[in-house]
């Protein structure tokens, strides 16, 4: 029999843990683990020598030490890097694999339901916990289509020729401690690819959902889309509370070829931990976009609510002429919550253009970083970035940075930068109370129109979940 | 308090950083009664407007300020606005990313409670009023006083009251740095909502709105303290005689206190 226990609590109420049995592999990490993640994915040979090269890389780097971030040092050999619910541990061999109730019923709770009847209209989603995708919806609409919407190993079986052609091409397993960490021991992720022509009808969406105890999260998304294809792709998260933090160290790779167009979103809500700073999600994870036809467009769209630290720097490297990259992002911290996070946009095409919107919100003590680099190559002709970067304060104990690095090496380059930081002034908010509304709802129109710009880039139904979210984020955070 | 006697403000002190600047002000205003106040600077005019509504900055030490039967000063802002209060502000504060639309069906749902008015019922009559006040549509989706000039955003508080409807009003100086027209504009908005049923106290530093706006009475605040109160009929004498016929008045005490508060 499996039970559930729920911890009521108003701030987080996805903290809950589903109890599963789980089919784990031993803690630590060491070839023999990642030998045994391979053979439970049933990969090829390819793919695991891949994961060892990437595991020998990493054993001579060193965590990143320039993010304006602190905290105790994790300890790689005391977690578990392989966690799933056992009736599906036999999915990627069995045809019939049916879904185990406890993780239906979790995922139902989170408003994501898995049943064909009561799947959300217009939204294709991947739904993953710990560390498989158990299932994904809408498949019969996607296909009729050619588009291929489903887990990276499943991807890994089925579709080996485009997994061997874009697999790390965007994130080299060299790339950063985080990422060469996950090449070597990533379990599993959403893959879509879009063929040529292809405008996806429905948004597609990934579900994750970290359940166990002590076991990192390195999950690995890979989309690609074909010349004149259009993708919109939603990524949400949560995590049951627990006193220890829990490593999540995912890598996304985008892939937009001529003309073709990515919006890619995330609504990230890691467990924060509690109000003194104990437990919580550590995010590392490394996102980068890849224009790399003329025309192309990608849009990073991310709403980040959660987590204990967020070190996050989704990019775009913009290479086919006239290629736009797009940034747009708002970043909440509240007690003892940490952020470092912003984007790179590195023009090497010619005409290319960029966007920047960064809306940090600091209240508590928390400390909330924008770090940011627009770099134009030398012989990149006509390229124009716009940034800007606004920071609110609420209360006195919690910090503010910027950093942006502007590196134009074309003197034809036209880049603008603005930045401002703010407090949420009395005066602002007497004003809108003498109008009736209460201090919470006077706080939430506030931080909701310093928002609005990064708000109206998601699909409607997510841009108003993001709105309740910093609603309930930042209760209680004035006053 | 008597049925008649809708707004009353006993013996009101209040200081903000520690020092005082109101002294003891007294007034009383009847249902359907145009009260106007009028003072030379620093006389402490908008800080009752201020302490009126509850602004944080001021402190009440002393006194009571009644409405409807209850105590304002122990009520939050929105409290006092939920319970029909309103105050035109002399310098209204930008709320960017809030449209105007999202803002006033906010505040009115606050105020009136959100089942009495359905959205789009509630911006028909937005419209209208707009077309009163000459303020154009594309207010609706503008943010809030964001970038609006200052004529655009004394208008706008003359489009929330009228939005809001609320029992009475103080208007603190909505008439400063408004030309002829914009003058006209407003005082037809307000005349709108005068009736047996509202109350109103215009603060002003000019004779001239009140040419528009007909007070039944007046009142001149000097160092934190009404000194006289007298009909319309002072609103002439005023034009033509300025303040000094009241310092003569009333003596070297007020014109001490004058210059005490214009150092402030």
């Amino acid at each position: 029999m499996t039970t559930e226990t729920t911890f009521i609590n108003d701030e987080y109420k996805y903290g809950f843990v589903t109890e599963v049995e789980a089919d784990t592999i031993p803690k630590g990490l060491n070839e023999d683990i990642i030998r045994m993640i391979s053979e439970k994915k049933n990969e090829p040979d390819w793919m695991l020598e891949w994961r060892l090269q990437a595991y020998r890389w990493w054993l001579n780097k060193e965590e990143p030490q320039w993010p304006m971030l602190n905290f105790e040092p994790v300890n790689y050999q005391d977690l578990r890097y392989y966690s799933a619910p056992k009736k599906m541990a036999d999915r990627f061999k069995n045809e019939e694999g049916k879904i185990d109730p406890e993780v239906k019923k979790t995922f139902e709770k989170l408003g994501i339901p898995l049943d064909e009847q009561k799947q959300l209209e217009g939204v294709a989603i991947d739904a993953v916990f710990d560390s498989v995708s158990v299932a994904t919806t809408h498949q019969k609409v996607l296909e009729d289509l050619g588009i291929i919407f489903c887990s990276v190993s499943e991807a890994c079986e089925k579709h080996p020729e485009l997994i061997k052609k874009y697999l790390g091409s965007v994130v080299p397993y060299t790339d950063n401690f985080y990422a060469t960490l996950n090449s070597a021991v990533f379990t599993d992720g959403s893959f879509v690819y879009v063929p040529k022509g292809v405008k996806c009808p429905v948004e597609l969406s990934t579900y994750f959902r970290i359940n166990a105890q002590d076991t990192g999260q390195f999950e690995r998304t890979l989309i690609i889309a074909d010349e004149g294809s259009y993708v919109s792709y939603l990524e949400g998260c949560t995590a049951p509370m627990r006193d220890r933090n829990q490593l999540h160290a995912a890598v996304v790779e985008l892939i937009a070829l001529g003309d073709a167009q990515i919006k890619y979103a995330t609504i990230q809500n890691w467990y924060a931990g509690d109000k003194e700073g104990k437990g919580g999600i550590y995010n590392f994870v490394t996102k980068r976009g890849h224009c790399r036809g003329k025309n192309s467009k990608i849009s990073w769209t991310q709403v980040e609510a959660g987590a204990a630290i967020t070190w996050k720097y989704p990019s775009c490297i913009l290479e086919g002429d006239n290629s736009t990259g797009e940034f747009y992002s708002v970043a909440v911290t509240n007690n003892c919550m940490q952020a470092d996070t912003g984007t790179k946009m590195i023009h090497i095409g010619n005409k290319t253009k960029s966007t920047i919107i960064s809306k940090g919100i600091s209240a508590g003590q928390s400390a909330n970083t924008y770090r940011g680099l627009v770099q134009v190559l030398p012989d990149a002709f006509g390229c124009r970035n716009y940034s800007a970067c606004d920071s609110m304060l609420m209360g006195d104990q919690c910090s503010a940075n910027t950093v942006p690095y502007i590196e134009a090496e074309n003197s034809t380059a036209v880049i603008e930068h603005e930045a401002t930081t703010s407090k949420i002034s009395e005066e602002q908010l007497f004003y809108i109370k003498s109008r009736g509304i209460d201090e919470e709802n006077a706080i939430n129109l506030v931080v909701n129109g310093f928002c609005k710009e990064v708000f109206k880039q998601l699909p409607l139904e997510f841009a108003v979940e993001a709105t309740k979210l910093l609603e309930m984020k930042l209760e209680g955070s004035i006053g | 308090m008597s049925e008649k006697v809708y707004f009353e403000i006993r013996n009101l002190h209040a200081d903000v950083e520690g020092s005082p600047i109101l002294k003891g002000v007294d007034l009383k205003i009847n249902k359907g009664e145009i009260h106007a106040m009028m003072g030379p600077n620093g006389s402490g005019k908008s800080t009752l407007s201020n302490v009126i509504m509850g602004h944080p900055s001021y402190e009440v030490t002393e006194g009571e300020i009644l409405f409807g039967g209850q105590n304002m000063v122990e009520l939050a802002p929105e409290e006092r606005a939920q319970s029909g209060l309103f105050l035109a502000f002399q310098y209204p504060v930008a709320v960017p990313g809030v449209t105007t639309a999202k803002f006033l069906k906010s505040a009115f749902d606050a105020v009136h409670g959100e089942q009495n008015i359905k959205a789009i019922a509630f911006l028909k009559e937005l419209r209208a009023n707009m077309k009163y006040l000459g303020v154009r549509e594309e207010f609706i989706n503008r943010y809030m006083n964001d970038g609006f000039s200052g004529g655009e955003k004394k208008r706008m508080e003359i489009l929330q009251m009228l939005t809001l409807q609320p029992q009475m009003a103080i208007m603190d100086e909505t008439d400063s740095g408004l030309d002829i027209d914009a003058l006209k504009v407003v005082s037809k908005g307000v005349n709108k909502l005068v009736s047996p049923a509202f109350s109103l106290l215009v603060i002003t530093h000019y004779e001239r709105i009140l040419n528009y706006i007909k007070p039944d009475h007046l009142h001149i605040l000097m160092d934190g303290k009404i000194v006289f109160t007298g009909g319309s009929e002072t609103v002439k004498k005023l034009e033509e005689k300025g303040y000094d016929w009241v310092r003569e008045e009333y003596g070297q005490e007020v014109l001490a206190g004058r210059e005490e508060a214009s150092k402030v």
